[in-house]
């Protein structure tokens, strides 16, 4: 076992993967000699060879399209999008092509093709280096959608994805790149290294896609959330001292139904959390899977905790990150309801 | 052996600790360009966009066709703006190391990129830059209080603390609203363009965009129709050498310059020397007339270096030789422009000395006035109620319900409105 930080663990699970299986090849922007604006791919490229692992011109649609056609004739892709926020010029291949190819030729052409993109906000980036959109990928039936919350994770879920056969764009939370962040920006950074997850085998591992984890065993009410938000609502359980059960999705679609309907029809009260913007966003989609399989063990009506409907702002960044005391009191308001 | 296809990578010609190497540019002796009447026909460009219009030499003289024979005033006047946005670069940058901003860019080396071409357009004409072109505020007198305040996202801050640094717009200054999404405002432009044809109006547009974002299909987008409705719009192409760590040679420059591109679509291309003060002058003001008098749009290449790093966030040293600056070979805008005054008899060390410490108290006084309006630590803050207005004309309901709610949680004191130390900076 090593220590790793989120970005070391990406990297070691690219590195492996390289290694593994002459097909991986990683490309996109700043990504090869400079090693990516986020270092996720730093050395890579030094030791697999410019012909595995290269920048691209400037040009989403180009990285999502010429990954798709990499894939289609044996490759399996690992393109990484600078930003989430910028991932919108390459939107129609995502939809129209990546996430229907197999569908549309009963899967005599498909592409594994893994879009790697940093989301989030916490980092002072304003409205176009802080968005959360997941939402707008889970809608699009054909692509999985993952988000990893620690370095373990982190490269298990990808290993999982390149190995895959099916399309996945991997969400990077990039405030918890270095270290766990419980959503109190006046506290010290914490690292990695005195995580639990932060230890990470050197090697080859997997952590299965669709499968939630429960990172906090609890028994009075469950918080589904993913990535920041698994530590901001660990934060917010023990703020409101109420014993709820944690799950962390880690594959927004397709969902682990069973993980988390069996722990809200157990504990009987649901908080669904997430940092992306509310309205239409994926906690919806959480909410209407919850009342389908559990309305008859619910004691009460299903809170959501998000961004506010508006974009990020620059100013207000702490106003507007949904932190511990707003899912506090969530909890605290379905513990109130009976 | 039977000939196989492989894959080229292209690679820059040095990486740190290599020298620094320009053979690749292609460089044409200052005067050398023609200038061609302004109804040419894109085709006939073709050896405008390979060759590089220069006017000033090394021996700080102004030759050749392309000469716009300004009167010394207006080049003291470009002189000092060229000069005050430097300075001002150099300040918000230490604001940045002091964190005091969360995040800055220079335009530190190009600088007559901006300031020329502002120049040589006209106050109605309408801006849609990049941004790296914070020259054009100068040009068009915005009160350097109101682009630091911005920064500052303080209580004057035009985007009412919804945008990061240097996101500026300007509305009566006519420069449209900076996006951080690349190469969005090209195609922009020309739709801006449009519609001052459709209206029968003489305003014409002008677009910025860096080498790196042409690849952007936004490219191809403002390039076809720019082409389709010869729209009246000039479309500028900062050829500063590096996009954050990627040579010019990744975003297709490698076999043709990209002024090149312009005849392929039917425009006009013209390549420029983009530290030469007074050959940028004259090609906007060629494209310019070009525009206004129904001929057609304008692709302009700026030949460039980008001296800074891509933004605070950045460390060129990774990537590139740490000399390279030194060793550009179309030198500084400011240093060359300054050189042909003082060639003139228009200028001397004295007066730049002086001009430069008037400067520097300029930007001192407007840093001063910009933090009593607040900064991310203290003074005067923004209501952060203001945050759910705007995002629509009126409203809606959802908006209403959050902003009470925000409302009670500030109230509470259950959110902390307490400044917080800048976080590590992606
Ligand atoms: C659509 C989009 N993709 C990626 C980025 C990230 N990014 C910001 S600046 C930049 C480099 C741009 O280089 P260039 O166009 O050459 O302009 P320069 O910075 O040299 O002025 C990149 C990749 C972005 N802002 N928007």
């Amino acid at each position: 076992m090593a220590r790793m930080n989120m970005v070391q663990a990406l990297n070691s699970a690219m590195d492996v993967m390289l290694a593994r299986d002459p097909r991986v090849v990683i490309l996109g922007e700043d990504v090869g000699y400079f090693g990516g604006v986020f270092r996720a791919t730093e050395g890579l490229q030094r030791k697999h060879g410019e012909h595995r692992v290269f920048d691209t011109p400037i040009s989403e649609g180009g990285i999502i399209a010429a990954a798709i056609g990499m894939g289609v004739n044996g490759l399996k892709p690992v393109a990484e999008i600078q930003f989430a926020d910028y991932i919108y010029p390459g939107f129609d291949q995502v939809v129209s092509e990546l996430a229907r190819l197999r569908y549309r030729t009963a899967g005599e052409f498909t592409a594994p093709v893994t879009i790697r993109t940093p989301c989030g906000g916490g980092i002072r980036g304003g409205q176009t280096h802080s968005q959360s959109p997941e939402a707008i990928f889970t809608h699009v039936s054909g692509i999985k959608v993952v988000m990893p919350s620690n370095p373990y994770d982190a490269k298990g879920l990808l290993i999982s994805a390149i190995e895959g056969e099916d399309p996945v764009v991997f969400f990077e939370p990039k405030r918890i790149y270095n270290g766990p962040f419980d959503g109190d920006p006046h506290k010290p950074a914490v690292p990695w290294s005195t995580h639990p997850q932060g230890e990470v085998p050197e090697g080859h591992f997997t952590v299965p896609l669709s499968k939630a984890a429960i990172v906090r065993p609890g028994t009075v009410a469950t918080i589904l959330t993913y990535g920041t938000m698994v530590h901001v609502s660990e934060a917010a359980v023990r703020l409101a001292g109420i014993d709820a059960e944690i799950i962390d999705v880690r594959t927004m679609a397709p969902l682990d139904i069973d993980t988390v309907c069996t722990s809200v029809c157990r504990t009987g009260r649901c908080v669904v959390v997430h940092e992306a913007t509310l309205f239409g966003g994926y906690g919806a989609e959480l909410v209407a899977r919850v009342q389908e399989h559990c309305f008859w063990n619910l004691e009460a009506p299903i809170q959501r905790v998000g961004g506010w409907d508006t974009p990020y702002p620059h100013a207000f960044e702490w106003e507007y990150f949904p932190g511990p005391a707003r899912v506090a009191a969530a909890l605290t308001k379905v513990m109130e309801a009976s | 052996m039977t000939p196989r296809s492989r894959l080229h990578v292209p690679s820059p010609p040095a990486r740190p600790g290599q020298e620094p190497d320009f053979s690749y540019l292609a460089l044409s002796a200052p005067g050398a360009a023609h200038r061609p009447e302004v109804t040419v026909a894109a085709a006939d460009t073709e050896n405008l966009s390979k060759e590089l219009v220069r006017v000033l030499g090394d021996d700080h003289v102004a030759v050749g066709p392309w000469n716009p024979h300004l009167e010394p005033p207006e080049l003291q006047v470009g002189l000092r703006h060229m000069l005050l946005t430097r300075l001002f670069d150099d300040r918000m940058q230490r604001i940045q190391r002091q964190g005091r901003i969360s995040f800055y860019i220079k335009s530190t080396g190009e600088e007559a990129v901006a300031v020329a071409a502002g120049m040589a357009l006209q106050p109605g004409d309408m801006l849609f830059p990049s941004y790296r072109q914070q020259g054009l505020q100068v040009v068009r007198g915005r009160n350097l209080v109101d682009l630091m305040c911005q920064c500052l996202s303080n209580t004057h801050d035009m985007c009412k603390g919804r945008q990061m640094p240097i996101m500026y717009h300007w509305g009566s200054g006519n420069i449209f609203s900076i996006s951080g999404n690349l190469a969005t405002q090209y195609p922009q432009a020309v739709g801006w363009a449009m519609a001052a044809a459709i209206k029968g109006e003489d305003h014409i547009a002008a677009s910025w965009i860096g080498e790196g974002s042409s690849a952007e299909a936004d490219f191809h987008h403002a390039m076809t129709f720019a082409a389709v409705y010869q729209a009246p719009v000039i479309l500028n192409l900062v050829n500063n050498q590096w996009a954050i760590s990627t040579f010019q040679g990744v975003a297709g420059g490698e076999r043709r310059t990209f002024a090149q591109r312009g005849p392929g679509y039917g425009i006009p291309g013209i390549r420029v020397d983009g530290n030469d003060f007074l050959a940028v002058y004259a090609v906007t003001e060629w494209a310019a007339q070009r525009a206004r008098q129904g001929v057609g749009p304008t692709l302009i290449e700026h030949v460039t270096y980008r001296a800074a790093a891509h933004s605070t966030s950045d460390d060129p040293s990774r990537y590139r030789p740490k000399e390279e600056w030194k060793a550009w070979p179309l030198g500084d805008p400011i240093a060359r422009l300054k050189g042909h005054l003082i060639a003139l008899g228009e200028w001397s060390e004295e007066r730049h000395a002086r001009l430069e410490k008037e400067l520097e108290v300029q930007v001192n006084a407007s840093w001063k006035e910009a933090e009593s309006y607040g900064t991310l630590s203290g003074g005067p803050a923004l209501d952060p109620l203001t945050m759910f207005e705007d995002v629509f004309k009126d409203m809606p309901q959802h908006l209403v319900q959050q902003r009470e709610e925000m409302r009670a949680l500030l109230e509470a004191g259950t959110i902390d409105v307490s400044p917080v130390p800048l976080a590590q900076k992606a």
